[in-house]
């Protein structure tokens, strides 16, 4: 609640878009352009990117994330048109705004659980506050093994870690790719439980791009792409 | 988290691999810092003891070994010249000043020189305690050997024939001590000086005092002008004029017994046959600095391609590009510097234990524990180096296409 409360322009306009795509045509070097649905999503808002694979849903959310550019259309984030920023701009968007889980946890491996959190204020250049990441450790009941490194712990806590860091800067917009299909029901229950649990308290965006049946009770909200 | 914990992780990570390069890179750095601790150091030994003397006059043979034997102390004479002959060349009207030198005689293999005041004189050398030679068979030690013999003023000893430790004894002629010498830093501190007369009476050479009627002689007064049976090691000269330079060394080498040497000539002769093994020897620490460099950037190269997942999964969570390629770089320059402080550290270290161990070493007086202003431009070369091993791992780092490296798995 506090991200909200001292962001005055949230009070106003309490369920603004943060996530729009209108129009949205992307083409890879030397194969036929992908067409995107257009869809809004306000803050605090979920949403379920669903398709089969080769659909574009990992295209989609690179775009969302900056991570791609030179489409056609307009792909806006918190308001930002994403091909009017600067590589500079967007970076500093990735590191304040927008908080990425994959499938494949991508933590740093030469690094343990604590230090792959406190990356996230040191490479998004954020100030790290005090005891936040001692705070996501516990809820993400992760300081049992916050001195371990990535290596020595289990998929569904790696996971975890890879949750704990996405939202570690409070960011405005969650993007996740795939990030159950790899766990078995119990650790997905509570990955994707997790994941809302710290969407809701930061009133930020969840975006999950996946074909797993299991989430599709859980998010109302489904966005579908076709091949 | 910063920047220093982030590169120390990853160098971390792959501890064989980072300590082989260090260990390389710092072998290549040792080598360096050795050659240049002795060449530099044995360089200014060697000119500040041939400090003050134009010419040296000895026996025909080896102009090498005659200034290594005369000024260095460390050869063997080449023979001994005629008394009365050296006499006329140092009364030549280019010679300033001339120094009689007799050797023959050894304590512990610390040569014992018979010479004048003027020797000691030529390298500022002061009495430490007791007093100058004055009578047959007193000495003065040179710092060096009164530590190392542990003798005092009053101590007496017999000295052994010969310039090497072991020779037979003279027995029935003691030296006294009278005083010991200052540390001057030079060749001196090794040498026991005496009066060309005790180096004769020790031999059984009847040292006989001079009427009123002779004239003396101008090298060593107690003995007429002119004694044909006398006989020096050699001469050290000083010219009167730069003329000397010229005129004299002919006119000594047309003496059909004497030769003349150069210090300067010499040395410069000494320094290119030892600048050829310097050299061989540097081109084994410039091959291991190569290898090690490009052991480094194998390493980096390589370890790049296992970490475009993290770079890419980086800039995700909004780090720039530039941070990206500056801590690669970090890390190349971190390997290097860990490297070449580690080889000047090592090379310090084995000039120190020669210095403690191998007792030529420790008499020349070289020291492991002087820094020259070449060691800080091999540090600086060393990050040089870093950045160059690491310029292309870091340009990849750059280059990163995000998406596709994410995409990619």
């Amino acid at each position: 609640m506090q991200v909200w409360l001292d962001n005055p322009a949230r009070l106003l306009f309490l369920r603004t878009q943060m996530v729009a795509v209108k129009n949205l045509l992307y083409t890879y070097a030397g194969s036929k352009p992908m067409s995107f649905p257009d869809f809004q999503i306000s803050s605090g808002e979920h949403a379920l990117l669903l398709g089969d694979s080769g659909s574009g849903k990992t295209t989609l959310l690179h775009l969302l994330g900056g991570l791609l550019r030179g489409y056609t259309g307009s792909v806006q984030v918190d308001g930002a048109e994403l091909a009017r920023l600067s590589e500079k701009e967007l970076d500093h968007l990735r590191g304040r705004k927008i908080g990425f889980v994959f499938q494949r946890n991508h933590l740093i491996s030469v690094l343990t659980v604590k230090q792959n959190l406190l990356l996230a204020p040191y490479l998004a250049e954020v100030p790290p506050a005090g005891d936040r990441v001692e705070e996501v450790l516990n809820h993400l009941s992760l300081s049992h093994y916050k001195n371990q490194s990535v290596l020595k712990i289990s998929q569904g806590q790696a996971q975890r870690v890879a949750i704990a860091r996405a939202v570690l800067n409070k960011p405005s917009v969650i993007l996740a790719d795939e990030p159950t299909s790899a766990l078995d029901d119990k650790n997905c229950e509570r990955v994707i439980n997790l994941l809302l649990q710290a969407a809701c308290e930061n009133n930020t965006t969840l975006l999950v791009a996946t074909h797993d049946q299991r989430l599709k009770s859980v998010i109302s909200k489904h966005i579908i792409l076709h091949a | 988290m910063n920047l220093g914990i982030l590169v120390w992780s990853y160098l971390k990570a792959r501890p064989l691999n980072t300590a082989l390069n260090i260990v390389l890179l710092s072998l290549g750095i040792a080598v360096m810092v050795v050659l240049l601790l002795f060449s530099r150091q044995l360089e200014e030994k060697i000119q500040s003891n041939a400090r003050g003397i134009d010419l040296v006059v000895g026996a025909k043979g080896s102009p090498l070994q005659l200034i290594l034997c005369t000024i260095f102390h460390i050869d063997f004479p080449t023979g001994n010249i005629n008394l009365a002959e050296a006499e006329k060349i140092a009364k030549h009207r280019l010679v300033k000043r001339a120094i009689p030198m007799a050797l023959g005689d050894s304590y512990q293999a610390y040569r014992i020189i018979g010479t004048n005041y003027n020797y000691p004189s030529l390298y500022n050398a002061e009495l430490k305690s007791g007093q100058w030679f004055q009578n047959d068979l007193e000495v003065v030690l040179g710092a060096n050997v009164a530590s190392l013999t542990k003798f005092a003023v009053g101590d007496k000893f017999e000295s052994a024939h010969g310039l090497s430790a072991g020779g037979h004894a003279h027995e029935e002629h003691q030296f006294t001590v009278v005083g010991i010498l200052n540390n001057t830093g030079s060749v001196l501190d090794n040498l026991i000086l005496t009066s060309v007369e005790s180096v004769w009476k020790v031999h059984d050479l009847p040292v006989e005092a001079i009427t009123d009627s002779t004239l003396k002689s101008m090298l060593v007064p107690s003995v007429a002008a002119g004694d044909s049976t006398k006989e020096l090691t050699s001469l050290l000269l000083q010219y009167r004029s730069p003329m000397g330079a010229i005129q004299l060394p002919r006119y000594v080498n047309q003496q059909s017994k004497l030769q003349a040497a150069s210090p300067a000539f010499e040395t410069a002769r000494l320094f290119t046959i030892l600048g050829t093994g310097v050299e061989a020897l540097m081109v084994l620490a410039y091959v291991l600095i190569v290898i090690s460099a490009l052991s480094i950037f194998i390493a980096l190269y390589n370890s790049l391609k296992e970490r475009r997942f993290d770079l890419a999964v980086m800039r995700t969570m909004g780090a720039t590009r530039i941070k990206l390629v500056f801590t690669i770089l970090t890390e190349g320059v971190s390997l290097t510097l860990l490297g070449s402080l580690a080889g000047v550290a090592l090379g310090h270290g084995v000039v120190w234990v020669m210095a403690q161990v191998i007792e030529e070493v420790e008499k020349t007086g070289i020291t492991g524990l002087i820094v020259y202003r070449e060691e800080w431009i091999i540090l600086a070369g060393s990050l040089l180096l870093g950045m160059l091993c690491a310029l292309l791992p870091a340009w990849q780092a750059y280059r990163t296409d995000i998406s596709k490296v994410l995409a990619g798995n």
